[in-house]
């Protein structure tokens, strides 16, 4: 691994030598727990160690369930409630994994939100950005299909709402919707297909995980400043980093601790809170529940999708430009996915040649305005289908496109950046003043 | 197959109704103190034993309770009847279709609750959870959160919300109902009061009953709630002393790095 120059593994005992050099994993570990950190990092850099605590917690608490849990129409609403009742401490391996998706979601959106603020995306890093993106559509897909296994209302409903996505692609949408069903509806071989991936993405999701570590490893970590590393000579590296273990081992493991006081919280005393209690009710296909309502997390992409109707002009422009074949359904699923495209290009879209938002006085108030609307989002996404909440959605989503392709693009022209500090080390004595000697 | 349709019919009938109030006016929910609220909050033994009563004696003649085996009556942090009881309670009262036998015999422990008689009355296993609803304010969740507002609420208002009132549609009765998405449901009252009496000599005016019955109704849903707010005080009792271990261990370690700004 290249990266920031840094101590490397020399084994010493003759039987450490002996392994070495057949096999170095020794070696692999410690280079990549003793990563030199930026010692700058503040505490919004505590959640990539969250997001690895929960990817290991849904395997777990998944594996374990698949013991018990029974992939067919007939049989998975009761084998759930197997799992609550019969099970040595089902409930809470249930519930645990049901608020772990949330957590999951909650510390992704954070970890997104602190790189688009500190411009981790930007050269060298748009690698790892990317991974993170293609990490994130995966969980989207993992975690929707994880909700249709319990089979009720809203697994069914929802399934069913977010298949006829596909089928809204012109010409070739209802073959795909009816491969990703197995069938013609949703039906038992629906859920079996989204078991079988339900249980296969979370490794495609470690696997990815490895590379999005690999390749921070490799550029090295952002940090506040966005000012990079000293790399001239492995005493310079040294002035503006700490080793990753013990110093943000432990630091993150402060945070992880202090974020499940609320898991466990959440978990004991309200573990239902963040779901739908129509899915308590067993899927019945005869019956449309009045609001088919998905999991809070796919909230701000989902009011994005129903923003564009037939009300809105561009829509009825496209559709008129091309003969009908576009309709209002397949602009909103462009919409949705495009709001996700946006992102993961975003770092070709930024043009600022200052990294960190700290030190960009007009790009602060932006990028306050691009958290605001995605919350805002979140909850249109809640809401019915009917005015105002249309209308807001479309006034959100055009923010949401405006910050990516108009904003950034102009605001790297147009800003004039404040000094960031020359090194991490000035950064960080500047705060803490310089270490007792 | 016809029952699990006229269950859907029901549930359609409650769903679409439920639309017109998200449109018009939503049923009103009123706050009830149960004693299993909060993160202390514990199930009424007693309580729960005086629902078992009411949902035995009224609710089961139509309603079933399908996922919930009888043998849970006899756990702990529910109603907790000893294990007698509990076989003698199966055996009375409920008989079910043995495949080996080919016929029908007395309800054994192992059993679970029969399916309800009546085709057109939904399961209440999970009622109390598939109830819960955001009751207000404006669809935020607020008073669930705050006030524990949820599902045994809603039945609790259901019960009692009967204003007399009847029409008839397509053959059909309906009945108005205050806190019924709506207003109008098929349900005929249930309980009047004096339904039932209690062998602990308590209250069975009308409210009584229909608050025990709910409580129970949540166990029936939540059976292990008792043992996983247990779990959760544990679980975050640890989280707080780990995470300030954690903090005082980070502290000390980074000390010789931070300088002290300004006195060093």
């Amino acid at each position: 691994m290249s990266g920031i120059p840094h101590d490397h593994y020399e084994p010493k005992s003759g039987a450490e030598k002996w392994l070495h050099k057949r096999l170095p994993v020794v070696g692999l570990i410690y280079d990549t727990i003793m990563i030199p950190t930026p010692k700058n990092l503040n505490w919004w850099w505590i959640w990539g160690i969250v997001l690895a605590f929960c990817l290991a917690l849904m395997i777990a608490t998944g594996v374990v369930m698949v013991m018990h849990y029974t992939p067919h129409v007939d049989h998975a609403f009761a084998s759930v409630e197997h799992i609550m009742r019969d099970v040595n401490g089902g409930h809470m391996i249930r519930y645990i994994h049901m608020n772990g998706a949330s957590l999951f979601f909650f510390a992704v959106y954070i970890h997104m939100f602190r790189g688009l603020y500190y411009g981790s995306y930007k050269a060298p890093r748009e690698i790892t950005w990317i991974i993170g993106m293609l990490i994130f559509l995966l969980m989207m897909g993992t975690g929707f299909m994880g909700y249709v296994l319990p089979w009720g209302q809203m697994s069914f409903w929802g399934a069913t709402v977010i298949t006829g996505l596909f089928g809204a692609i012109p010409f070739i949408g209802e073959p795909i919707q009816t491969w990703l069903l197995g069938g013609p509806a949703v039906d038992n071989y629906t859920l079996n297909r989204f078991f079988s991936l339900h249980y296969l993405l979370p490794f495609v999701i470690a696997a990815l995980v490895i590379v999005h570590i690999w390749a921070f490893h490799t550029t090295g970590n952002n940090n506040p400043t966005g000012v990079e590393v000293r790399r001239g000579s492995k005493e310079e590296a040294a002035k503006d980093t700490l080793p990753f273990w013990p110093y943000f081992v432990v630091k993150d493991l402060v945070g992880l601790a202090i974020v499940l006081v609320f898991f466990f919280a959440v978990v004991g005393f309200m573990p239902n809170y963040f779901g739908h209690p129509d899915n308590y009710i067993e899927a019945n296909p005869l019956v449309t529940p009045a609001h088919i309502v998905p999991e809070w997390y796919f909230l701000p992409f989902y009011a994005i999708l129903r923003a564009f109707t037939s009300e809105v002009w561009l829509v009825q422009f496209l559709s008129w430009i091309t003969g009908g074949i576009v309709d209002a359904k397949f602009v909103g699923v462009l919409a949705m996915f495009g709001a996700i495209a946006v992102m993961a290009i975003v770092p070709w879209l930024d043009t600022s040649r200052v990294r960190s938002g700290r030190f960009r006085p007009q790009f602060k108030w932006w990028f306050l305005i691009l958290v605001i609307d995605f919350i805002f989002l979140m909850w249109l996404g809640a809401m019915p289908a009917e005015e105002p909440y249309a209308t807001l959605s479309l006034i959100g989503a055009t923010y949401w496109f405006g910050y990516f392709l108009v904003i950034l693009p102009i605001l790297g022209v147009i800003e004039k950046p404040t000094t960031p500090p020359a090194t991490i080390e000035e950064d960080f004595n500047n705060h803490y003043g310089k270490p007792a000697e | 197959m016809l029952k699990k349709l006229s269950i859907a019919a029901i549930a359609a009938l409650s769903l679409s109704a439920g639309a017109a109030s998200a449109a018009g006016g939503a049923g009103h929910v009123h706050d009830v103190d149960f004693s299993f609220e909060g993160p202390f909050g514990k199930f009424d033994q007693n309580q729960l034993q005086r629902g078992l009563q009411v949902y035995t004696e009224v609710c089961a003649a139509c309603h079933g309770m399908r996922y919930v085996p009888l043998r849970t009556l006899a756990d702990e942090g529910g109603p907790h009847l000893p294990e007698d009881q509990v076989r003698a309670y199966a055996e009375q009262n409920f008989e079910v279709f043995d495949a080996e036998l080919d016929d029908f015999r007395p309800a054994r422990p192992t059993d679970h609750f029969p399916e309800g008689g009546d085709p057109n009355a939904p399961d209440l296993s999970l009622m109390a959870k598939a109830r819960a609803g955001f009751h207000g304010p404006a669809g935020t969740g607020m008073n669930q959160l705050f006030k524990g507002m949820g599902g045994p609420e809603y039945i609790v208002s259901i019960l009692t919300g009967y204003t007399g009132e009847e029409k008839e549609e397509a053959g059909t009765t309906f009945y108005e109902n205050t806190a019924f998405p709506g207003g109008w449901i098929a349900m005929a009252p249930p309980l009047y009061g004096e339904d039932v009496e209690f062998a602990d000599g308590h209250s069975n005016e009308l409210h009584h009953e229909a608050e025990d019955v709910s409580a129970f109704l949540m166990w029936a849903a939540e059976p292990k709630m008792m043992a996983r707010k247990q779990a959760g005080f544990v679980g975050v009792l640890m989280m707080v002393v780990l995470a300030s271990l954690l903090f005082l261990t980070n502290k000390k370690l980074w000390a010789p790095v931070k300088g002290k700004k300004f006195t060093g």
